[in-house]
């Protein structure tokens, strides 16, 4: 009975992925063990992996629970998810908004609901998976057209709506998270001039904050006089072309002039804006920010010019790595906990300085690989339904993954969201858990149509 | 499914790689390409501890240690530890009050932050550390850390050894090259300061990795980059420890000095400078008030007046013009002087002790002005010469190789190298036709002939060797060897300018009636033949004329001489009745091991009993000490206006305490601003007195 019960589980299970899974959080409980090690008298690994006081040993312990987990899931029906994916959703959101009722203050966000016994749970991570349950939900309809403006739109609030709660509780990190969707959305038919113009955006914006305002207004007039001298025939044959032109040069420099200034100035926390300006290497005047001025005016204390201390240690620690890095527990800079929240953000500093280039590249192979891996699974779907799942699966985590490793080689502004599978905390843990295993359940009934 | 999607599966996967490569591309220009961050972590985290080694040691030579190394400790507190302490108790042990302990606690935080340990007590006493060390379980934070320090078992030789203090901006300049960093210690005077290289020995790294706050984790690299810490080197000196405490004992309460030298090899064999000080007292923590109060003492304690400063030698001289002389052939034994108690040979007079006729050797025992004064003029104007300037150098060669008017290259820093005139000095005060008569107060030590005592004790030494001497030395070897060739210079046997050895035996046997019947005959040493000369110079202060200085120079035994000895106690008078007295104990002290029979160690105590302070170093002191005792009363009568204004403020009587503070001060600080005026003029004196303690003045 039990071998057949066991045969019924692992049927179909894509091992790779499992077994991939657990390297990668083997590597994190490794990170995590490097960044709380303290050589002392009498230390002994075992009793301290067991005791359950140590961040590796939480982390250990949180691996248990999560394999628990997974084996739950593995054991559920794939049509349980098809089923209560909508009500998922409303639960995530409802616990959202929860959030501002009974909301936890950890690290200046109200994100955290505490569940007693000296746990705290993030909604917003348990959303995500909510999230692209829905949105495989609404996309697997069969009256959904996805190349219909009004499916997109739908599709776009639903991945969207725990973004702007997120960003409500002043966790803009994780709001950003849901941008991944799109990557779904670009894969199920969202048309790529989308993705185009969103990276446009990108860059304008990056260019607003580098470059001098008025020869950046200057040159985007002198290109958009090009494009015209350049296809003067097209415009002179379609009056709407130049007229295109020509919002488009609006736009790009109302943004520029505008509406960058505007949003760091009165959108953004002074620490924010700070951290990006500090990205593309400027520095930003606080005194121009509204809620730093706000908070001079109310007498709080002063808005503190926040220095780039986390990046620079951050690359600190991951550049004096070298080729090989500096060995296991050898880590300077880990050991000297120069590095603010290493065990969490970021934990790939210990990485990087301890294994240095070779155990970054090998770590973000596995990652890669991962990440192909879960393509392949997306694409052997024969229901619509698990395909957007698997691929908010890998957008999901190759945006986290992307973002935290970007932050700490000084690639992308520091925002506090964890590197999947690695960064020590449970929530963060369990949640990619669930959103990997979901996807390996679905993957087992691929033979099955979901809808 | 849409099959126009695939291709947009390949374009995600494109993304993904690419974003990929884009991270990778920045871990290698971090991780390869950048140097600067391997650098900044070394920097964030790695400490260097440096391990000092023991210094060495120094003994005497009869393997007695004059300097060791002991352990003193330090009281160190991590403040962030040390919370919620009995503070009480602790200053109560201390012998503080909470609010200095507050203070004390302020400073250590701002110097050296709160998680770091810091010193909070400098070189505790051992009483104190006892009565600490029983009860530190009961300050946690609070640590007592060992540390290095000196001590000198016999409390004795301290200008010759030497202090060590911890290194300034300067030094550090100097020695640029040596490694030394701010904070370390390193020999400043004595030997402490000439072996340096070899006491300091070899001091380690230890790499060990800090954390953010600055603490220590434990070691980098398991211990793989650092270095051990050799300890120092020890030295075994020449010096006869006995001796030399007999010496300061003997020097008690004189300002003078004594050098003893063994003639067979240039070892010294003490060395005394009088008033000296104990060398204890320049180590632990009331260090710095005490160098400050010997710096200030008139008496001028912590110059060595063995070789720091310099003398006109007096009648000492005279055994080295008769020398010359004889040598020269200019004076033969037959010549002879008649001295009918002065000389008037250049017309003004030169007085003189001794009446009759004399050869040499008696003139050397009676220390017969005229002699010399004709046997030196005889040497100038000798006919062997073709002019006085000739002659005059012809005699400075021999001076020179004698030892005399050159730095004769002793271990120890800031030796002087005396004055031995020359033709041109000469020709420049009396122009091109001197006479022999306008330089004739040499002939008995009184011109401008100076020399450092331990230049006399070395002309002594190869009066006794009959022509040779070893370079003066206080250390004969070191321990593992002379790495640096810092003994080399004294294995050399420096020969003087040939004198036939029957010069010598003439002179010896002068010395020797210096002894039995001459001027020295009350410093005769039972049952020992020993060759001496008085000495008395005299000298003024600033035009003033002082107190004669008594000089004494000596060996033993005549036949096998063991024993070299120059002896001067400044402004005591008769040289025969100080400075010959002491040389004659030391020498018995020496030769026999012991002073025999009552009377001689009576003498001993009697010596040690004997007030030679000069007067005005005396009045120096006493306007120093009423200055101090000036300050002492303004600094009660502050502290009482202070604590009147403390109490009354707190009753309320602002008013009051307005005037009595106004009132209290004023006489008293007009007061002390006339002293300071007074003691300025004391000071100058002093350093005057330190350049030029003589002055030529014709007579003996």
């Amino acid at each position: 009975m039990a071998k057949s019960y066991n045969k019924e589980v692992s049927k179909g299970v894509d091992w790779v992925v499992v077994w991939l899974y657990a390297l990668l959080v083997a590597i994190g409980i490794l990170c995590i063990f490097m960044v709380g090690y303290k050589p002392s008298a009498g230390f002994n690994t075992v009793t301290t992996f067991l005791s359950g006081k140590t961040n590796y040993s939480k982390q250990f312990i949180f691996f248990g629970v999560c394999i628990t987990m997974a084996t739950f899931i593995l054991l559920a029906d794939s049509k349980l998810f098809t089923a209560f994916a909508n009500l998922f959703y409303a639960f995530g959101i409802l616990l959202m908004l929860a959030t501002f009722v009974l909301g936890k203050n950890i690290n200046g966000s109200r994100s955290w609901i505490p569940m007693g016994g000296g746990f705290n749970l993030q909604p917003a991570e348990l959303c995500k998976v909510f999230a692209a349950l829905a949105l495989a939900k609404f996309l697997s309809r069969q009256e959904t057209d996805f190349t219909k403006v009004k499916s997109q739109v739908i599709a776009v609030v639903i991945a969207l709506t725990p973004a702007v709660l997120s960003i409500a509780q002043n966790e803009t990190g994780l709001a950003l998270v849901y941008f991944s969707f799109f990557i779904v959305m670009y894969r199920e038919g969202l048309p790529p001039a989308l993705l185009i113009i969103g990276f446009s955006f990108g860059v304008l914006v990056v260019a607003t904050l580098l470059i001098e305002k008025n020869v950046l207004a200057l040159s985007l007039t002198a290109i958009t006089a090009a494009v015209i001298y350049f296809m003067r025939r097209q415009v002179k044959r379609s009056k709407p072309l130049l007229v295109m032109i020509l919002s488009i040069w609006v736009i790009c420099v109302g943004i520029q002039r505008f509406a960058v200034p505007y949003i760091f100035n009165n959108v953004f926390q002074c620490y924010q804006s700070t951290r990006i300006y500090s990205m593309v290497g400027k520095e930003y005047d606080c005194s121009q920010n509204r809620s730093a001025i706000k908070r001079i005016n109310e007498k709080e204390k002063a808005a503190k010019k926040p220095d780039d201390y986390n990046v620079r240690q951050s690359k600190i620690a991951i550049g004096s790595g070298g080729w090989n890095g500096k060995g296991f527990l050898k880590g300077t800079q880990t050991r000297g906990k120069y590095v603010p929240a290493q065990d969490t953000d970021f934990i790939f500093t210990s990485l990087g300085e301890a294994f240095g280039l070779a155990g970054c590249a090998a770590f973000l192979g596995i990652y890669l690989f991962l990440l192909l891996r879960i393509v392949r699974i997306a694409e052997r779907q024969r229901s619509t339904f698990s395909r957007v799942y698997a691929y908010s699966v890998a957008s999901i985590i190759f945006f986290h993954l992307v973002v935290n490793v970007c932050m700490t080689i000084g690639l992308f502004p520091i925002i506090g969201i964890p590197l999947p599978l690695i960064s020590y905390g449970g929530s963060s843990l369990l949640g990619f858990t669930i959103l990997i295993f979901i996807m390996v359940r679905l993957d087992a009934d691929r033979q099955m149509v979901l809808r | 499914m849409s099959v126009f999607n695939q291709s947009r599966s390949g374009v995600i996967q494109i993304i993904f790689g690419t974003v990929f490569l884009v991270i990778i591309g920045q871990l290698i220009h971090l991780q390869v390409f950048s140097d600067e961050y391997k650098i900044m972590a070394d920097n964030n985290a790695i400490y260097r501890k440096i391990i000092y080694p023991e210094r060495g040691i120094i003994y005497d030579r009869k393997k007695k240690a004059l300097l060791e190394n002991t352990v003193m400790y330090d009281l160190v507190v991590t403040p962030s530890e040390a919370k919620g302490i009995d503070t009480l108790s602790l200053c109560n042990l201390l012998g503080i009050d909470t609010a200095q302990f507050r203070k004390k606690m302020i400073e250590v935080i701002v110097r050296n932050g709160r998680v770091k340990p810091s010193v909070f007590e400098a070189l505790l006493s051992p009483e104190m550390y006892a009565r600490l060390n029983e009860n530190m379980y009961k300050f946690p934070g609070f640590m007592l850390n060992d540390r290095s320090a000196r001590i000198y078992p016999f409390d004795a030789a301290g200008n010759v050894l030497g202090y060590i203090a911890s290194v300034d901006t300067g030094f550090l300049r100097r020695h640029s090259d040596e490694g030394y960093e701010s904070g370390d210690y390193a020999g400043m005077t004595g030997l402490e300061r000439s072996y340096e290289k070899v006491l300091m020995g070899n001091r380690g790294v230890q790499r060990l990795i800090r954390d953010n706050k600055g603490r220590l984790q434990g070691p980098f690299e398991n211990k793989a980059y650092d270095t051990t810490a050799i300890a120092g080197k020890s030295l075994y000196s020449s010096i006869d420890v006995e001796l030399q405490l007999l010496g300061e004992k003997l020097m008690t309460n004189k300002v003078g000095s004594i050098v003893a030298i063994d003639p067979k090899t240039g070892g010294i064999l003490c060395m005394v400078s009088a008033p000296n000080y104990n060398p204890n007292f320049l180590t632990g923590n009331q260090r710095q008030k005490r160098f400050a109060e010997l710096y200030k003492d008139p008496r001028l304690p912590l110059l060595n007046r063995t070789l720091g400063t310099y003398y006109a030698p007096g009648s000492t001289f005279k055994t080295f013009v008769g020398i010359v002389g004889m040598a020269e052939g200019s004076i033969d034994d037959k010549m002879t002087v008649g001295c009918g108690g002065a000389y008037y040979g250049c017309g003004r007079r030169m007085g003189c002790h001794a009446r009759g006729t004399f050869t040499l050797k008696p003139a050397i025992a009676q220390s017969c002005n005229s002699y010399f004064a004709v046997a030196f003029r005889r040497t100038i104007e000798f006919d062997k010469y073709p002019s006085y300037d000739s002659a005059l150098n012809r005699f400075n060669q021999y001076a020179y190789s004698f030892g005399m008017g050159r730095k004769l290259g002793v271990d120890l820093p800031s030796e002087k190298r005396g004055n031995i005139p020359t033709v041109k000095d000469y020709r420049k005060i009396f122009g091109p036709k001197w006479k022999s008569c306008n330089i004739v107060s040499n002939s008995i030590g009184q011109g401008e002939v100076l020399t450092t005592l331990t230049q006399l004790a070395n002309v002594m030494a190869t009066i006794a060797n009959k022509g040779w001497y070893y370079t003066p030395h206080l250390i004969d070897s070191i321990e593992g060897g002379d790495v640096y060739n810092l003994l080399d210079s004294f294995k050399i046997k420096h020969h003087t300018l040939d004198v036939p050895e029957s010069v010598f035996e003439e002179v010896h046997d002068g010395m020797q009636g210096t002894m039995e019947f001459g001027t020295g005959a009350a410093a005769a040493v039972p049952g020992i033949v020993v060759c001496g000369k008085t000495g008395t110079v005299e000298n003024a202060d600033h035009g003033v004329k002082q107190a004669d200085h008594a000089f004494f120079g000596a060996f033993a035994p005549r036949d096998n001489p063991r024993i070299a000895i120059a002896v001067m106690c400044e402004n005591a008078g008769y040289g025969a009745t100080s400075a010959a007295p002491i040389a004659s104990l030391l020498i018995e002290k020496y030769l026999k091991d012991s002073i025999a029979g009552k009377e001689r160690q009576n003498k001993v105590e009697s010596l040690a009993k004997m007030n030679l302070i000069p007067k005005r170093m005396k009045v120096a002191m006493a306007v120093m000490d009423s200055i101090q005792r000036m300050k002492d009363l303004e600094m009660q009568i502050q502290k009482a206006a202070k604590e009147a204004e403390d109490t009354t403020q707190e009753e309320g009587y602002i008013p009051v305490i307005d005037t009595a503070k106004r009132n209290i001060p004023k006489p008293v600080k007009s007061k002390p601003l006339k002293d300071t005026s007074k003691r300025a003029g004391a000071v100058a004196i002093l350093n005057d007195e330190r350049k030029h303690s003589s002055k030529k003045n014709t007579k003996a």
